[in-house]
C-alpha cells in the first residue's frame, strides 16, 4: 500500500503519500512508483505468467485442477521455511542452517510417532519439533548476537553440523516410516468442498473487516483514511482470487489442509511484522542497527529472536515435508531444499541487504521456483536444466532488485 | 522560569587515562534559552555533552537538575531527567518512515500488542505542527527521502516529543544548504520559545549569533567564559576560541550560577 506521488521540485516522483484519496490518484500513485523505480511484486506477476504461458503450451497437464492442487502440497515446505528466513534476510543476515534444520525436525517427529515404547502423540511430537528447531536458533542466534560471529559462518557450520545429526540419527542409508495418521494428514488431507467455501468466506470476512476497523480508526483520529472505492476494488480483487482458489481445488481433490496451516502462518507472520513492535524493531535494526541500539532497542535480543523464529519456522517446514514424503530418509533437509527456501525469499523481493522486504515475499518465490520444477517435471527435462532455469530466474530477480534499488536511491527513496 | 537553572554543571571534570579532556568546567543552560557551546576541535565539547547524556559519567564536580544535585550514570538516567541529545548523524532509520521514526524503540500498543498506529500518526502531526515544521508534506514518507533539513526536524522532534527539558543539538546545521540551515535555526528558537532549555554546539559563529542568547566558550578542556550574545561581538568569542583571553567584557561580572 505504498504508494508514491511527486514531491515539489523532483521530475522524477519520489515521496511516499498517504493513502490514495481516489480511484484516480491510486492508480497515478502506483504509475509514479513504477517511474521511481518501486516495482512492487509486479515482476514475479509477470514472470508467473511467462511460466504459466510456456508449460502450459507445452503440456496440457500443466494448467490442470489436479496439477494446481499438487503444486499448493508442493510449495508448502518451502514456503514456511521461506517465512523464516525473509525475517533473518530483513536483519540483513543469513540462515544456511534451514534445510538441515528441517531435516532435523523431521526426524524428531518420526522418530517420536514411532509405534515403539517410547511413542508420543502427534501434538507432543510436532511441538517437540518446534522447540528442537527454537533451541537451534537460540543457539545459533546466540554465537551470531553476543559473540559477533557472521551469521553466514555460524549457520554454514550448522549446516554442516545438523546434516551430521540428521545421518546419526537415522543411520547410514535408513529411512523412517511414518505412520502417525494425524501427522500424514497435515500434507496428504483435503478440505470437503464446502468446508473450503467456508473457509473462503472467512478469510474474506477477516480482510473485509480489517481493512474497514483500519478506516475507522483512522476516521476517528481524524486522519486521512484513503478512498473506499480503492479499499473495495482491492476487497473485490482478493475475494476473486480467493474464491477462484478454492473453485479450482474442489474440482480436484478440495483445498489441500497445508494449505490453510500455510495461509494462517503467512498471515500471522505478516501481522507480527507490520502490526506488532516486534516487527518493527526488526525492520529498524535491518535498516540502521546503530540507530535502533540509540532508540533504546535491545538489538541483541532481536537478533537472536529472529534466529529462533527462522529456525522454527525451518523445524514446521520439516514437518510438513516429512509428512508429505510420508517418511524421512538420510537426504532429509538435503538437496536444494535451503537454496529454494532462500531463493524463494529473495526472488519474492526481499532485499539481502537488510530492511526491505515484506513476508508474503515467501509465497510469492515460493510459486516460482516450485512452478518452474513442477512445469519441467511435468515435461521430463533433466534437473540439471532445471537448476540451471532456476539459477537463471534468481539471477534475473536479483538483477531486478538491484536495479530497483539504483533508481530508489537515485530518486532517495 | 526558575531561578536556579535547569541544568548547572559545577567543577565538572573528566579524564581518560592521562588525558584530561574536561577540568573545572561550570556550565548551565536555562529554561527558554538557547545556550551555544563554542570551541575548536578538542575542546571538550563532544565530552562535555556525553557527560550531560550520561555516555561518560563525570569523575569529578557535580551536576544540578533544577536546582538539585543528580547522578547521571547512563542514557537512560538523562532520559528520566527529560535531557535529550540530537547527535550529528541523527539515528534516523532510513527504511523506515516519519512516524515510525519518531516512536521508534517506544511504540504506542494497543491492549492486543497492536501498534497504535493511528494514534502515533496524529500525535507526530500534532509535533511537527507545534515546531511549525511545514516542509514534511505527510509523516508516512519513508525517511530515506527526506533532505538534510527535513531529516535534523525529524530528529529534534523526536527529542522534544517526550516531554524533553533540555535538548542538546550537536552541529545541526553542518551539513546543511542556505535555506536548510534557515529552517534547523528557525526550528531551534521555536524551542526555546516553547520554554526548553537549548544547548548548541556549532561552529559556526554566524549561526549561533543569529539564535544563541548566550554563549559558553570551552578551550583544551576548561571553560574560558561565558558571553551573552547581546554583548559581545563575533572577534571576540574568535578571540576566546583560540587564544583563550578570558573576557575582558565578561560583562554582567560573574555567570548567573
Amino acid at each position: 500500500m505504498s504508494d508514491a506521488a511527486p514531491t515539489a521540485s523532483d521530475s522524477i516522483p519520489a515521496a511516499r503519500t498517504d493513502a490514495p484519496q481516489s480511484v484516480g490518484a491510486a492508480i497515478r500513485d502506483f504509475w509514479n512508483g513504477l517511474r521511481a523505480g518501486d516495482l512492487g511484486s509486479l515482476p514475479i506477476i509477470f514472470g508467473l505468467l511467462v511460466i504459466v504461458v510456456i508449460f502450459s503450451s507445452k503440456n496440457e497437464n500443466f494448467l490442470t485442477a489436479g496439477n494446481f492442487v499438487n503444486l499448493m502440497v508442493q510449495m508448502a515446505g518451502v514456503t514456511t521455511i521461506a517465512i523464516g528466513v525473509v525475517f533473518v534476510l530483513l536483519l540483513g543476515e543469513i540462515d544456511l542452517s534451514v534445510g538441515f534444520v528441517s531435516g532435523v525436525a523431521g526426524v524428531t517427529v518420526a522418530k517420536l510417532v514411532l509405534p515403539d515404547a517410547n511413542q508420543t502423540s502427534a501434538f507432543v511430537a510436532i511441538a517437540a519439533a518446534l522447540v528442537v528447531g527454537a533451541a537451534i536458533g537460540l543457539l545459533q542466534g546466540t554465537i551470531v548476537a553476543k559473540i559477533g560471529v557472521p551469521s553466514f559462518v555460524v549457520t554454514l557450520a550448522g549446516l554442516l553440523a545438523w546434516q551430521g545429526v540428521v545421518l546419526l540419527a537415522i543411520g547410514e542409508g535408513g529411512t523412517i516410516v511414518i505412520q502417525d495418521q494425524r501427522i500424514l494428514d497435515i500434507a496428504n488431507r483435503f478440505l470437503s468442498d464446502r468446508a473450503g467455501w467456508l473457509l473462503a468466506a472467512l478469510a474474506i470476512a477477516l480482510y473485509a473487516g480489517t481493512k474497514l476497523l483500519g478506516i475507522l480508526g483512522r476516521r476517528r483520529a481524524g486522519l486521512p483514511s484513503g478512498s473506499l472505492a480503492v479499499v473495495g476494488a482491492k476487497l473485490v480483487a482478493f475475494a476473486a482470487a480467493i474464491l477462484a482458489v478454492v473453485a479450482v481445488s474442489n474440482r480436484d481433490r478440495g483445498f489441500p489442509l497445508v494449505g490453510v496451516i500455510v495461509a494462517a502462518l503467512l498471515v500471522f507472520w505478516t501481522y507480527v511484522a507490520k502490526r506488532t513492535a516486534f516487527g518493527r524493531h526488526v525492520y529498524a535494526v535491518g535498516g540502521n542497527a546503530e540507530a535502533a541500539r540509540r532508540s533504546g532497542i535491545n538489538v541483541d535480543r532481536v537478533r537472536i529472536a529472529v534466529f529462533m523464529l527462522c529456525s522454527a519456522m525451518a523445524a514446521f517446514g520439516g514437518i510438513i515435508l516429512a509428512s508429505r514424503l510420508f517418511s524421512v530418509d538420510t537426504n532429509a533437509g538435503g538437496g536444494t531444499l535451503l537454496l529454494d527456501a532462500i531463493a524463494a525469499a529473495v526472488i519474492g523481493g526481499t532485499s539481502l541487504f537488510g530492511g526491505r522486504g515484506e513476508v508474503k515475499s515467501a509465497l510469492l518465490g515460493a510459486l516460482v521456483i516450485v512452478s518452474v520444477a513442477n512445469g519441467m517435471g511435468l515435461l521430463g527435462l533433466s534437473a540439471g536444466l532445471q537448476f540451471l532455469v532456476t539459477g537463471l530466474i534468481l539471477l534475473a530477480a536479483v538483477t531486478v532488485d538491484s536495479l530497483s534499488r539504483k533508481r530508489l536511491a537515485a530518486v532517495g527513496r | 522560569m526558575t531561578d536556579s537553572p535547569i541544568l548547572a554543571l559545577r567543577g565538572v571534570s573528566k579524564s581518560f587515562g592521562q588525558v584530561h579532556a574536561l577540568s573545572q568546567v561550570d556550565f548551565h543552560a536555562d529554561a527558554g534559552e538557547v545556550m551555544a557551546l563554542v570551541g575548536d576541535n578538542g575542546a571538550g565539547k563532544s565530552t562535555l555533552i556525553k557527560s550531560i547524556a550520561g555516555i561518560h559519567p563525570i569523575d569529578e564536580g557535580e551536576i544540578l537538575f533544577e536546582g538539585r544535585p543528580v547522578s547521571i550514570g547512563g542514557p537512560k538516567d538523562a532520559g528520566r531527567l527529560g535531557i535529550e541529545v540530537v547527535y550529528q548523524d541523527l539515528a534516523l532509520c532510513d527504511n523506515l518512515d516519519v512516524v515510525q521514526n519518531m516512536y521508534l524503540g517506544r511504540e504506542l500498543r494497543d491492549r492486543l500488542w497492536r501498534l497504535d498506529e493511528a494514534t502515533m500518526e496524529q500525535r507526530t502531526r500534532e509535533t511537527l505542527r507545534g515546531l511549525s515544521v511545514t516542509t514534511i508534506r505527510t509523516p508516512r514518507q519513508l525517511v530515506a527521502g527526506l533532505s538534510g533539513g527535513q531529516r535534523q526536524s525529524v530528529a529534534v522532534a523526536r527529542a522534544v516529543m517526550w516531554n524533553s527539558r533540555v535538548v542538546i543539538l550537536d552541529e545541526p546545521t553542518a551539513a546543511l544548504g542556505v535555506a536548510q540551515t534557515r529552517q534547523v535555526l528557525d526550528l531551534v528558537r521555536r524551542l526555546a520559545e516553547q520554554g526548553l532549555a537549548v544547548v548548541l554546539i556549532s561552529h559556526n559563529l554566524h549561526d549561533i549569533f543569529e539564535v544563541a542568547d548566550r554563549i559558553t566558550v570551552l578551550r583544551l578542556g576548561r571553560s574560558v567564559g561565558e558571553y551573552a550574545v547581546a554583548e559581545t561581538t563575533q572577534q571576540e568569542i574568535v578571540q576566546a576560541i583560540t587564544a583563550g583571553i578570558p573576557a575582558a567584557a565578561r560583562s554582567n561580572g560573574e555567570a548567573p550560577v
